[in-house]
């Protein structure tokens, strides 16, 4: 039998490594070594991490490979290398949210993610870098530097959360951890040529998510192939009494669907709001063919329309503004971070509000401020109370296209990945990035963004998104390992393969 | 201290012209044993920031869970205060920075209260007897407390002044009920004792429901107390918010020194400015603190992080079944059962006597029995010790046995305080008081009768006298049994011995 | 429409406790301004009759048993804290209160 891996081991996907790991090939502390090496060789350029925590990641391989040698039953994804997004907390380890104002915070607890990462027997490498916490779709808003993408080091990778998309597309690591907020996974999924989801909202624990806003948030998987992403959501999904608003029902057999990868029958939706017009040339062409694709493999592809998604992006720069203003107030430099301006004779005022002006970054405070008006007394019916019925209607809207598709597909991000620093300081034309993946996080229900292929115009990737109902997370799957599969057929590799060496 | 000067007004006289409106905001801790979202201990007196976790502190990634006895709670509050019980609400966030809070926002209940439109009776007591009001609840709802702030440094220990100030969030979190009355109109005169009153009642209530054993002592029952007072013909006033009033005698001094306060000012043609005031212990006096015209901006909104609370028809009228009975309706009936006049029936209240009379009547005691023991004697050790009735460790079954004693007559009234003596000094029950104290009656008629012979023996003029007819003569006699069985005879059954012996009709 | 002032940023700035300087002051006050517009646009749609949401997926009564646990260990709060003094969290002195 021909060895499972062959080549360079940080170039594997996950599921291969945990072959041969199995398969007695490798051990978790060569794999986790690859990786590590790989950091040392590329990071310096693209700079995914935050934070390496190298001699805890050796540790914790050294660990599962002796488990495996006394024959214990291990987890399908023990001893595969993980980049954790820096939003989450784990015990002992700094966590930054990509702020100053956290800097060499190291929280006393695990967050939810991160306890079934270690049950799990997943090595987690670092923590990644982000927008400041999370606020941004390119990841130039951290406080300690860009992330660059891959396929083009002027280019941004996506974000907020940047750091895991590139640190995937470098051969950094293997597995993933984002969070998606309004398209924070998806996104840089896209712009990467890398798989992100994120699950139903409630399907995967936010204790130890810091957040950014509330009833948006979620974390999900990243990966390079849809196989992978579904093993690393069956390990972080399910029910955790520690978040009030986490779903207490089954995690759907996301990788059972993900080997099935077979749509014929299903109904998929094009949403016609979702494409045309303000979307580029290249990713509308790469979108077309893979709707050809899917109707090929014997699916039925209809168009639905969403006539209030119009309305999302707006709804959504209120409601996260709204929610992030509460969710940030805590960072005041009395209990942990950073203190600015206690001199003996400053009030507590003037040193919580030195201490905040100073860690938290434009971007943050921009929309602080945005959403203390939005919560404002005089303006809270208009905006806020406004904004949560839009959420209303697009749930409507949902409900609808979901009365006559099994999912529902769009292009991920309306561009391909944008050069460093167009669009810093241009709020409006930023937030236009997260026009198609905004609509269903206001509605809670589960998407994913798989690679399509490379736009022709600048030869970029292009991501696709599937979006499915509220605990339909396994259609997700279904589609994205068919269409994954297809289109490997027909590139004859997997699309990750083409991006340039570092 | 504030250099403020308060003018006041006589009492009676702001009375004759203005109308006092009162509005009572009551915010007590729940008895439970774990915080109002974390699983923190919520004990009083803990090393600082020793009941503390990830949640209660606010650290970033923690999540709030609702603790379901502070619902459950909150709940059979509601339903004594006769309230209307949501089917949905939710908690919201109250947005606004101060070091005790953790997140620097509260997280309480807004526009969707739990309970709704209750009342609850109160009586105060009136030169004409007993007057009952009806005082209106606008909400009870539960929201967390916030951590406790110790001020360093200055030369008052105040929070002006300081340099510094040292929190400890051990309270931060603790399930608080909150508890607000509708205006309270009509008082007049018996505005500051209706105000007590009420306290008052929401504290019994409180306890008679379990939900909180409110040790005012400890700052578990704070009141905010709004006074405004209406010129004749009008129905308002602008109010003051005296904040954080922790006890029943600060309640009834604060809402009168505000009303004196105001009166003066309304009649000098001033101007009541909207603004909360501190009251202090030691004047008796309110002074300003934030002015609200500045309003605070709490930027309500709905608590993403935790899930409407829907209690179902059934678990409320599971939870109502479990209600005791109101404090007030149960006094008025005790009274009734027992017989006892308002004077009486307030003394009792006044000793806080009210359960252990019943507890020891339920053992089998004589209701008027019950009530003397406690009133009485037990009162009087109480308060010379210094320590509650309850924690005399006197128990029903004690009395009960000690009453039983007396009717068999094994023991005299005087005998039977000496017992209840030892049992408060720690010597065990009133059986191991007896033995050890050799307390017995000596009831045995031949050692009687040998003294009563002996007592004859040594005054034979009094004998003489006696078998005369003198029968008030005997006194020496019995006088003198006692005084050989030191005081352990019943001196009734001795003079009956005595007269029978000497063949004297008594 | 919606032009946001200084003097409202200066407000808003003050709520959120962001000491602000001249320049960011009038910098958001344009952005903001824009941003507002872009998205007041959430009045054009929603009537009267739509119910809002807060929560995306209707989940309720969520409770947990009220047993007492034990907590951080205070040395960790402490090490992490940028002032602590005598087992407490020191903080600078409050003003504008009594």
């Amino acid at each position: 039998m021909a060895p499972v891996m062959d080549g360079d081991l940080a170039r594997q996907d996950a599921a291969t490594m945990a072959a041969a790991m199995q398969g007695g090939e490798v051990t978790s502390v060569e794999v986790t070594q690859a990786c590590l090496d790989r950091i040392d060789a590329v990071d310096g350029q693209v700079h995914a991490f935050l934070h390496v925590d190298r001699d805890a990641a050796l540790e914790t391989a050294r660990g599962i490979d002796e488990l495996r040698s006394t024959g214990a039953a291990l987890g399908p994804l023990a001893g595969v290398p993980l980049a954790l997004k820096d939003v989450l907390t784990m015990n002992g380890v700094p966590t930054t949210c990509g702020s100053r104002i956290l800097e060499g915070w190291r929280p006393p607890y695990d967050s939810t993610v991160v306890e079934r990462l270690r049950d799990a027997g997943v090595v987690i490498l670092g923590k990644t870098n982000m927008d400041e916490f999370a606020m941004g779709s390119s990841t130039e808003h951290s406080a300690y530097g860009p992330t660059r993408n891959p396929w083009d080091l002027e280019r941004i990778p996506g974000g907020s959360g940047g750091g895991s998309a590139a640190a995937l597309a470098a051969f950094e690591a293997p597995l993933a951890i984002g969070t998606d907020t309004g398209g924070s996974i998806r996104q840089p999924a896209a712009v990467t040529g890398t798989v992100g989801v994120k699950p139903t909202y409630g399907g995967v624990s936010r204790y130890g998510l810091v957040a950014l806003a509330s009833s948006l948030d979620q974390a999900g998987p990243c990966a390079r192939t849809v196989m992978d992403a579904a093993l690393l959501h069956a390990v972080i999904a399910g029910h955790d009494p520690r978040d009030s608003t986490s779903i207490d029902a089954p995690v759907p057999d996301v990788v059972a669907a993900a080997k099935n990868a077979d749509v014929r029958g299903m109904r998929i939706g094009l949403v016609r709001e979702l494409g045309g017009e303000g979307y580029q040339e290249g990713v509308r062409q790469r979108f077309d063919e893979a709707v050809a694709i899917l109707g090929d493999l014997g699916a039925d592809v209809v168009e639905v329309s969403c006539p209030n998604f119009e309305y999302a992006l707006a709804a959504y720069y209120l409601i996260l503004p709204s929610e992030a203003s509460s969710n940030l107030a805590r960072f005041d430099g009395m209990r942990y971070g950073m203190r600015v301006g206690d001199d003996g004779q400053a009030s507590v005022e003037e040193v919580m509000s030195q201490t905040r002006e100073a860690g938290f970054g434009s971007e943050v405070k921009r929309r602080i401020m945005l959403g203390t008006y939005a919560l404002s007394s005089g303006y809270y019916d208009a905006y806020y109370g406004q904004a949560q019925k839009v959420r209303t209607l697009i749930t409507r809207d949902f409900a609808a296209a979901f009365d006559q598709a099994d999912v529902l597909i769009s292009p991920t991000a309306p561009t391909t990945a944008f050069r460093i620093g167009e669009k810093v300081d241009d709020p409006l034309a930023m937030y236009l990035n997260d026009i198609a993946t905004i609509p269903v996080n206001l509605a809670g229900n589960c998407a994913m963004s798989i690679p399509i292929g490379l736009a022709p115009e600048d030869g970029l990737p292009v991501g696709l998104q599937i979006m499915a109902p509220a605990l339909a997370d396994d259609r997700l799957y279904r589609v994205g390992a068919a269409l994954e599969q297809a289109l490997v057929d027909k590139w004859g590799h997997e699309l990750i393969e083409e991006v340039p060496a570092l | 201290m504030t250099s403020v000067v308060n003018t006041r007004m006589d009492f009676d006289q702001a009375l004759e012209r203005f109308e006092p409106v009162l509005g009572l905001e009551t915010h007590v801790e729940l008895g439970t044993a774990s915080k109002m979202f974390c699983s923190c201990a919520t004990e009083f007196g803990g090393e600082p920031n020793t009941q503390v976790c990830p949640v209660c502190l606010g650290l970033p990634g923690s999540l709030p869970v609702v603790n379901a006895v502070a619902v459950e709670s909150t709940i059979r509050m509601g339903l004594a205060l006769h309230c209307d019980i949501a089917s949905w609400c939710r908690f919201a966030r109250k947005n606004y920075f101060y070091p005790d809070m953790p997140k620097d926002y509260q997280v309480s209940q807004y526009d969707e209260p739990l309970c709704t439109n209750g009342y609850l009776d109160v009586t105060v007591p009136t030169d004409d007897g007993p007057r009952e009001f009806r005082v209106e609840i606008e909400r009870v709802h539960m929201e967390e407390d916030t951590g406790k702030l110790t001020h360093s440094g200055g030369d008052t220990g105040r929070i002006h002044g300081a340099d510094y100030s040292l929190v400890d969030y051990n309270r931060a979190g603790i399930p608080l009920i909150e508890i607000v009355t509708k205006p309270i109109t009509g008082a007049g005169a018996l505005a500051p004792v209706v105000a007590r009153a009420y306290v008052a009642e929401v504290r019994d209530l409180m306890r008679a429901l379990g939900v909180s054993d409110v040790r005012m002592d400890q700052g578990s029952l704070r009141c905010d107390v709004n006074v405004s007072l209406a010129p004749a013909g009008e129905p308002w006033g602008t109010r003051s918010e005296t904040k954080n009033v922790n006890s029943l005698r600060s309640v009834e001094r604060a809402v009168r020194f505000e009303i004196e306060r105001q009166g003066a000012v309304l009649s000098e043609g001033g101007r009541i400015i909207q603004e909360t005031r501190h009251f202090h212990e030691d004047t008796g006096e309110t002074t300003p603190g934030r002015s609200k015209e500045q309003a605070e901006d709490y930027r309500y909104f709905p608590e993403p992080d935790l899930v409407p609370v829907a209690p179902s028809s059934e678990w409320i009228e599971e939870l109502r079944t479990t209600l005791p009975e109101v404090p007030s309706v149960r006094r008025s009936r005790l009274q009734v059962e027992w017989g006892v006049s308002d004077l009486e029936m307030q003394t009792l209240v006044n000793a806080e006597a009210l359960d252990l009379v019943e507890e020891t009547i339920v053992a089998g005691v004589d209701q008027a029995a019950a009530r003397k023991w406690w009133t009485g004697e037990f009162t009087r050790i109480a308060n010379e010790q210094g320590v509650a009735l309850a924690d005399l460790g006197i128990t029903s079954a004690h009395i009960a046995r000690v009453e039983s004693l007396i009717a068999d007559g094994s023991l005299t009234d005087k005998l039977a305080r000496q017992v209840f003596e030892g049992v408060v000094a720690g010597e065990g029950d009133p059986d191991s008081v007896i033995a050890g104290r050799g307390l017995a009656v000596v009831g045995d008629d031949s050692t009687l009768m040998a003294a009563i012979e002996s007592a004859l023996a040594e005054q034979p003029d009094v004998a003489e006298k006696i078998r005369s007819g003198k029968v008030q003569a005997a006194g020496a006699i019995v006088g003198a049994v006692m005084k050989t069985t030191k005081g352990q005879a019943d001196a009734a059954k001795v003079r009956t011995l005595l007269l029978a012996h000497l063949g004297v009709e008594g | 429409m919606a032009q946001i002032s200084r003097e409202e940023v200066q407000h808003l700035a003050h709520l959120a406790r962001l000491e602000l300087t001249e320049e960011e002051t009038a910098h958001y006050a344009d952005q903001l301004s824009a941003i507002v517009e872009a998205v007041a646009r959430v009045s054009d749609v929603a009537a009267q009759d739509i119910p809002p949401t807060s929560h995306p997926i209707p989940i309720t009564n969520v409770y947990r048993e009220d047993v007492a646990k034990p907590g951080l260990d205070r040395a960790e709060l402490a090490a992490a804290a940028p002032s602590w003094e005598d087992d407490r969290f020191k903080v600078p002195r409050i003003l504008g209160e009594d």
